[in-house]
């Protein structure tokens, strides 16, 4: 056959099928699937009879719009997310244990020894902090300041609220991004944090504030310490997958590990947010007991000790 | 055509057709972010300018939408406009996965992820590093979600063919000048009269034929293989 004779022959069927896609009406025409494979022949079939190049480009536009309609996302499926709470998320956090020990090690043992360092040299605290941090954090906590964290009303709330949110969801999504450098960004930032983290605790305990800053970050520690840790195992996972592709191409083996850590990572975008919410409106309140604070707190870790061991247990690790 | 230097991205498909894509290089990506940045900058300078009204509450519901801008603006557009943020929409190009599907929340944020890693040291110079490295002008984040950008033509559907009067060729032809001449003929009301002359007179010394002429020589030859008879 001619090309002329191709043309005139599905002109029609292709005008018919482009006219669909611009409705998007194709999801309610049964024979869509049926237009779709046919053009896919007929692509085909313009290929290996060397049509014009003309009239392939236009096909195989034509066959890319109907492909994208045809093997677009199920969006119909409602449950996805309680799906992922109870099992997909938990289920990754197991399949990837090691990970997330060698994470936790990372931000948890640099945390200590800062501590401790700074528990027992009042000076060493100035090593990681300049001068001026120093002060404003000693007063933000002071033993005499009435309020804890900082004084209030509900307006403050919710502009601490924003501001941990565009600071903490983003550093833990600096850790996670930080692992595409053969994990060293992840390794980095995870340091970084014990460090920091370490050096303010040990410092304000030496100095007699832990009254203040204990039951400050009791309430939000659980979610916000482990979901950096969280997100530093998703990064190291990346840097993994470049260091050691074991039998796939590195490109595969970087992907397969991306879907576990973007899993991961959805989880740690929910409790980050937990944690801005809790730690704005609930950890600044100050007409709370210490002792409910701590019961508060102790229960959050309990909870996540709980749904990270047992959550999703059935169809997993 | 040598698969080592062209931009053309070919997936086989579940129907067991190549599909075909052009794969779009670092400079119009370049362009696209501009216009991104730029859009960007402008609805946080007006919310700025709204929000100050608001006092301290402003400022937090402030910080909140500039988080969001800096990570998920390219995310849901992406996502929810086919690929396209504002700026690749003017550019003309698309982010999909690299099979060739509409790209998936998974993979939009992973890559938007990476742009944290993509950006560094300074002015995404490893992004663009990593761009000029890969075969498909791939950044970083783009390899870790399994992303690529391609451009989105748009394709004439008018078929039509010069009025000349169809004639077979008075030499054999190989496949490849077929295709070439039956290009060419196509191509009729793209390529301007005088480059179309200039092409066909490099066939004189063939075809016996100078300017006009010549040009329409071809264009019959290419309408006879076009099947255009009479």
């Amino acid at each position: 056959m001619k090309q002329n004779s191709f043309e005139q022959k599905y002109k029609q069927s292709w005008d018919y099928l482009e006219q669909l896609l611009i409705d998007k009406a194709a999801v309610a025409d049964e024979r869509y699937p049926q237009y779709y494979r046919e053009l896919c022949h007929q692509l085909a079939l313009a290929k290996h009879r060397r049509y014009s190049p003309q009239l392939i480009d236009y096909l195989n536009d034509l066959v890319t719009k109907g492909h994208h309609f045809f093997y677009q996302h199920n969006y119909r499926y409602h449950f996805q997310w309680l799906e992922f709470l109870v099992f997909d998320f938990p289920n990754a956090i197991r399949r990837n244990w090691l990970f997330v020990t060698i994470a936790a090690a990372l931000f948890t043992l640099p945390l200590l020894v800062m501590a401790t360092a700074c528990y027992v040299n009042p000076e060493f605290i100035y090593s990681v902090m300049d001068v001026g941090s120093v002060g404003s954090m000693e007063a933000m906590y002071g033993a005499d300041n009435e309020k804890i964290g900082r004084e209030r009303g509900s307006d403050t709330d919710i502009l601490m609220f924003g501001h941990y949110i565009q600071n903490n969801i983003g550093i833990g999504f600096r850790t996670f991004a930080g692992g595409i450098l053969y994990g060293a960004g992840s390794v980095f930032f995870l340091v970084f944090n014990g460090v920091f983290i370490g050096a303010v605790a040990g410092h304000l305990t030496q100095l007699g504030f832990g009254a203040t800053f204990y039951p400050f970050i009791a309430g939000h520690g659980s979610f916000e310490l482990t979901a950096i840790v969280f997100s530093g195992a998703a990064g190291l996972k990346l840097g993994y997958a470049l260091i050691r592709p074991g039998a796939y191409s590195i490109k595969n083996s970087l992907r397969f590990a991306g879907k576990d850590a973007i899993t991961i990572m959805y989880g740690v975008i929910l409790m980050l947010l937990i944690a801005a919410f809790v730690e704005a409106f609930w950890s600044s309140t100050t007409g709370v007991p210490s002792i409910v604070k701590y019961v508060v707190g102790g229960t959050f870790w309990l909870m996540h000790g709980l749904y990270f061991s047992y959550s999703g247990r059935r169809n997993g690790p | 055509m040598n698969k080592d230097y062209d931009t053309s991205y070919d997936v086989e498909t579940p129907e067991a057709i190549d599909l075909s894509a052009q794969v779009v290089g670092p400079v119009p990506r370049v362009l696209a972010y501009s216009i991104d940045l730029a859009i960007r900058l402008v609805v946080l300078m007006l919310l700025t300018a709204l929000f100050a009204f608001l006092g301290e509450a402003g400022w937090g519901l402030f910080m909140i939408f500039s988080f969001l801008f800096e990570w998920f603006y390219p995310v849901l557009f992406e996502v929810l406009r086919g690929g396209q943020t504002p700026g690749k929409k003017m550019l003309q190009i698309a982010v999909v996965n690299d099979d060739l599907t509409p790209v998936t929340w998974s993979t939009s944020i992973i890559r938007n992820l990476l742009r944290a890693v993509d950006m560094l040291p300074f002015a995404y110079v490893l992004g663009l590093v990593s761009m000029t490295c890969t075969q498909h002008f791939q950044r970083l984040g783009d390899l870790a979600a399994g992303s690529i950008v391609v451009h989105r033509r748009t394709t004439s559907k008018v078929f039509s063919l010069p009025q000349v009067k169809p004639q077979p060729a008075a030499m054999p032809l190989t496949l490849e000048d077929q295709l070439a001449i039956a290009g060419f003929t196509r191509r009729h009301d793209q390529i301007s009269e005088s480059r179309q002359q200039e092409l066909a007179d490099i066939l004189e010394p063939l075809t016996g034929k100078k300017q006009r002429e010549g040009v329409y020589y071809l264009q019959g030859i290419g309408a006879w293989l076009l099947g255009k008879r009479g």
